[in-house]
Formats: C-alpha cells, sequence, structure tokens
C-alpha cells in the first residue's frame, strides 16, 4: 500500500488518484497501478518474501494493499509441480505444472478477488460484485462473505445448476433471464449506477494484480529464476500480461537475474480472438461469439487482448488455437499422467503444450511451466463422454470375466 | 445526458463507409471519438455516445447491422 504512487493510463500515462475508477477520462485506455519500485527496491528481498504468510499476501509489497488488511481466505502459493510422467509423454524433461486448482474455491480467480476485496473494503463499499459463468462467482462470493460484505454475483439463470449451487453456499446469487450479452450489458448498467465493487469493473485495476502472484510464485518456486517457456490459457488476456508483469516486476528488482520467459497464448478454437491476432500478425484481437466448451475461456472482447498479443510477440512467444475436440483429451492426459483434474482451459493449455512440443516451439531440456488455472470437478460434463468406466456384478467371476478379461473356467 | 463508451470494430468491406457519420445524422446522438486505428484493411474506434437511453441502443443497433462490431469498452465482464 505504501508503495502505490498513482493509477496510470496505459496509453497516455496520465496519473490518477487511487480510486475505484478503471478507464481514463481522456483517452478511455484502461488504468493500471503505479508503484514506487525505487521504494520498493530498498525494503524487499527473497528473504524478507519467505518471511511472510504462506499466500499471495507474502507479496503485498508488490500488491495495492496491505496484507494486515487483507480479506485473505488462503489464496496462493499453490503447488508447483514436476511433472515427468506428462513430461515423458511429450519428449519434455524439465516439465512443470502450476497448479491453482488448490486455491480456496479452486481456481486463480481467488488471487485477483482477495486483492479486489481488500480494496473495496478499504474503499468502504459495502457491496462487492461479479458476473460469471463459473470460477469467478465462487470467488468473489467467498471472499465477499469473510469480509462481511453484501454480495451481489449475476449468473445466467441457464447454467448448469452445480455451478450455480457452488456459489449460491456462500451467500447472494442472482440468476439473470437472458444470454451472456444481457448479463453483460446488465452488470455494464449496474456498475455504472450503484456504488458497488464491481471486482472486474470499477475494481479491475486492483483485481488484475492478484495475478501478479503467480509470476512471483513460479519464481520462488523454482529458486528464484524464471522458466523459459509459460502456456497460459487466454480468456480477457489479463491473467497473460500480469503474470509476465510479475516476472518482469521481479527482475527489475533484483529478486531474479532476468525475465527472458517466451509467453505462449492458449485459446480454443470456439473462442479464440487473440490467438487468431497474433497468428495473422494483427496487434488488434477482432471480437468474436464464444461457442466452446472450454466456458472459462468465453470472453469474446477480450478487454487485455491487444497487451496480450503484444507481449506474446515481445517474448518470441506463441499462440495455439486448440481444436474443440482435442480439449478432453488434454484434460484426460493430464489427469493420467499427473493425477491432476484440470477444468476445460487446463485441456486447452495441456493441448497446447503437446503441439508445441511436438512442433520444437518448446525444446525437450527447456525449462517450461504450463498453468492450470481450476479444477475439472466444475466442468464434469466435458468429460462425461470421453471418460469410460466398467460396470460388474458384485462377484469375483463377474470381476475376473470384465475387469480382468480372465477366461472364466 | 446519459452516455455510453463504446468500441467500434470494422470489418474490411466496411473500411470504407462514414458510420460514424451516418450513425450522428440518422439518430439524436453526438459522438466524440477518443482513440482509433484505421488502416486499408482494418480498423478500430473507441468513442463516447451521448444521447437519450434509447436512441443510443437504437443507433448501436444499426452500427451492428452495418456489419461492425460494437463492445463495452470494458470488454466482456461475464467471465468464466
Amino acid at each position: 500500500m505504501p508503495y502505490v504512487q498513482s493509477l496510470r493510463c496505459k496509453e497516455c500515462g496520465r496519473d490518477y488518484p487511487q480510486e475505484p475508477i478503471y478507464v481514463c477520462d481522456f483517452c478511455f485506455g484502461p488504468l493500471e497501478v503505479n508503484y514506487d519500485y525505487d521504494a520498493i527496491a530498498k525494503n524487499i528481498s527473497r528473504e524478507s518474501i519467505q518471511d511472510g504468510p504462506l499466500t499471495i499476501w507474502r507479496y503485498d509489497a508488490l500488491l495495492p494493499a496491505d496484507r494486515d488488511n487483507a480479506v485473505n481466505i488462503g489464496a496462493g502459493m499453490t503447488p508447483l509441480l514436476k511433472a515427468d510422467n506428462l513430461g515423458k509423454v511429450l519428449g519434455l524433461n524439465n516439465l512443470w505444472i502450476k497448479n491453482d486448482a488448490a486455491n480456496p474455491t479452486h481456481s486463480f480467480k481467488d488471487r485477483v478477488v482477495s486483492v479486489a476485496s481488500t480494496k473495496a473494503v478499504e474503499f468502504d463499499f459495502d457491496t462487492i460484485a461479479c458476473a460469471s459463468t463459473g470460477n469467478l462467482a465462487g470467488a468473489t462470493a467467498a471472499h465477499g462473505a469473510k469480509a462481511g460484505m453484501n454480495t451481489m454475483v449475476f449468473i445466467p439463470a441457464d447454467l448448469e445448476r452445480g455451478k450455480i449451487l457452488g456459489a449460491a453456499v456462500f451467500g447472494s446469487v442472482v440468476l439473470v433471464n437472458g444470454n451472456y450479452d444481457d448479463v453483460n450489458r446488465l452488470c455494464s448498467e449496474l456498475g455504472d449506477d450503484r456504488r458497488w465493487a464491481f471486482v472486474n469493473i470499477n475494481m479491475r485495476p486492483y483485481y488484475s494484480e492478484g495475478s501478479k502472484s503467480i509470476g512471483y510464485e513460479l519464481a520462488e518456486q523454482l529458486g528464484w529464476h524464471a522458466p523459459k517457456h509459460i502456456i497460459v490459457p487466454v480468456a480477457s488476456g489479463s491473467l497473460f500480461t500480469k503474470v509476465h508483469k510479475g516476472l518482469q516486476e521481479f527482475a527489475q528488482l533484483g529478486i531474479i537475474e532476468n525475465a527472458d520467459t517466451k509467453m505462449h497464448i492458449a485459446q480454443p478454437f470456439g473462442c479464440s480472438p487473440v490467438a487468431k491476432a497474433f497468428i495473422e500478425g494483427q496487434a488488434h484481437p477482432k471480437p468474436v461469439i464464444p461457442n466452446t466448451i472450454a466456458k472459462s475461456l468465453a470472453i469474446g472482447s477480450p478487454a487485455d487482448g491487444m497487451y496480450s498479443v503484444g507481449i506474446a510477440n515481445k517474448t518470441g512467444g506463441s499462440a495455439t488455437i486448440v481444436p474443440e475436440s482435442e480439449i478432453a483429451e488434454g484434460m484426460k492426459l493430464l489427469a493420467e499422467t499427473e493425477g491432476i483434474f484440470t477444468e476445460t482451459a487446463g485441456g486447452v493449455v495441456i493441448s497446447t503444450l503437446r503441439r508445441l512440443a511436438r512442433e520444437g516451439v518448446i525444446g525437450p531440456d527447456e525449462e517450461t511451466v504450463a498453468l492450470i488455472t481450476g479444477t475439472g470437478l466444475k466442468t464434469l460434463e466435458a468429460i462425461a463422454d470421453s471418460v469410460e468406466t466398467l460396470t460388474i456384478d458384485p462377484t469375483v467371476r463377474s470381476f475376473d470375466e470384465i475387469v480382468t478379461g480372465a477366461p472364466v473356467l | 445526458m446519459p452516455f455510453r463508451r463504446v468500441k467500434f470494430t470494422f470489418k474490411t468491406e466496411r473500411i470504407q463507409s462514414p458510420v460514424i457519420y451516418d450513425l450522428g445524422q440518422k439518430f439524436d446522438v453526438v459522438t466524440n471519438i477518443r482513440r482509433a486505428d484505421i488502416d486499408a484493411d482494418n480498423g478500430w474506434v473507441i468513442l463516447e455516445i451521448e444521447g437519450a437511453v434509447d436512441e443510443i441502443e437504437r443507433g448501436l443497433e444499426w452500427v451492428r447491422d452495418q456489419g461492425s462490431d460494437v463492445s463495452s469498452l470494458d470488454g466482456d465482464i461475464l467471465a468464466g
């Protein structure tokens, strides 16, 4: 908190005070938190970080709020696992899985909402809100409950019941009769005229900073260096840009030597505006109407798409469009080799990884991290047709016949 | 007066059309461009549109009908 100097427009560079605002009045560019890095450099070290809590708040010098006031349900410091089994299948000898499904509400959204809800309390809001089809709903509802705030979670009424209940258990969920566009428009209007902390509208500059903690953790967990490659699932592009920013900040502050990580975009065929722009050499993604089973990546108009394309280009990264049919394959491959059941976005990441390894974009010995953003338990329907089970009668004979295939005498 | 901040993305075949001029002529709205990037093949414009709510909505619907994409400046809010 003491290290935040202003909110700064990413486009024209104008500074604004720390308030619940998110867009530049002049050029309508997005606002981003601007820190006093000289002051941070004097007060941060590997040791000071290691002395902190085992949550994202161990990095609070680089977050826009103080750990002492944090709305904290334990987001962050998720496992980074060496993936030798998957690596063997893909021909990669230095492969790691960052498993953010291990967060409290089982996705990386706990990181961003922990920061957003902390700022919401700081700004004296009494209501926290979001619009979501899954992970963000649970994270916002849970943090709102912890903060003792009124919570407004807007969900399309036709969403699967399991996802609705997964958020509703924490408190208020409002089901909206309408399609995705209707919910977007409603929330945009509500965000304009209610004094609510809308996590990804007026809290967005703060909210998005929470994703930087993935970059910090990767560097720390790898022994204080940045990996050669990171594969990130892209929806709005915010996560992609902030993981990169986290590594860049660590390098700038001398916490790690350098951050020459190649950033790779992973998107599903049914919603791939950012990957398509990268592949076609365009700076600006063209909006699309999403039609993908990877619901957590279904952002047709990605607010940070242009910045993601820029980073992928600048770092020597890539972009992959994963066929819809390969999403469940990716989920199964990770589950069967590493014992991690990921959501559909993770299936997109693993299938991207497989393609990059096959094409030689990632060398066999290059240190690579695949980012798994959430659990597969919320998207069971995605693998329903690709998982087989055996059914037997409660007899040894039936077991031998059907399971082991042993000849029955 | 109500206003909306939006982004128009033009398809190549619409690049030659004066969409924003026509929007101001056909509907009772004031357009105020803040940022843009347009070349021979692609283009986007970020602008503010001021007017009565219904008139803004009708105008934006007309822009969509012309084959251009209209998105909220905030991008999609509904997240996974």
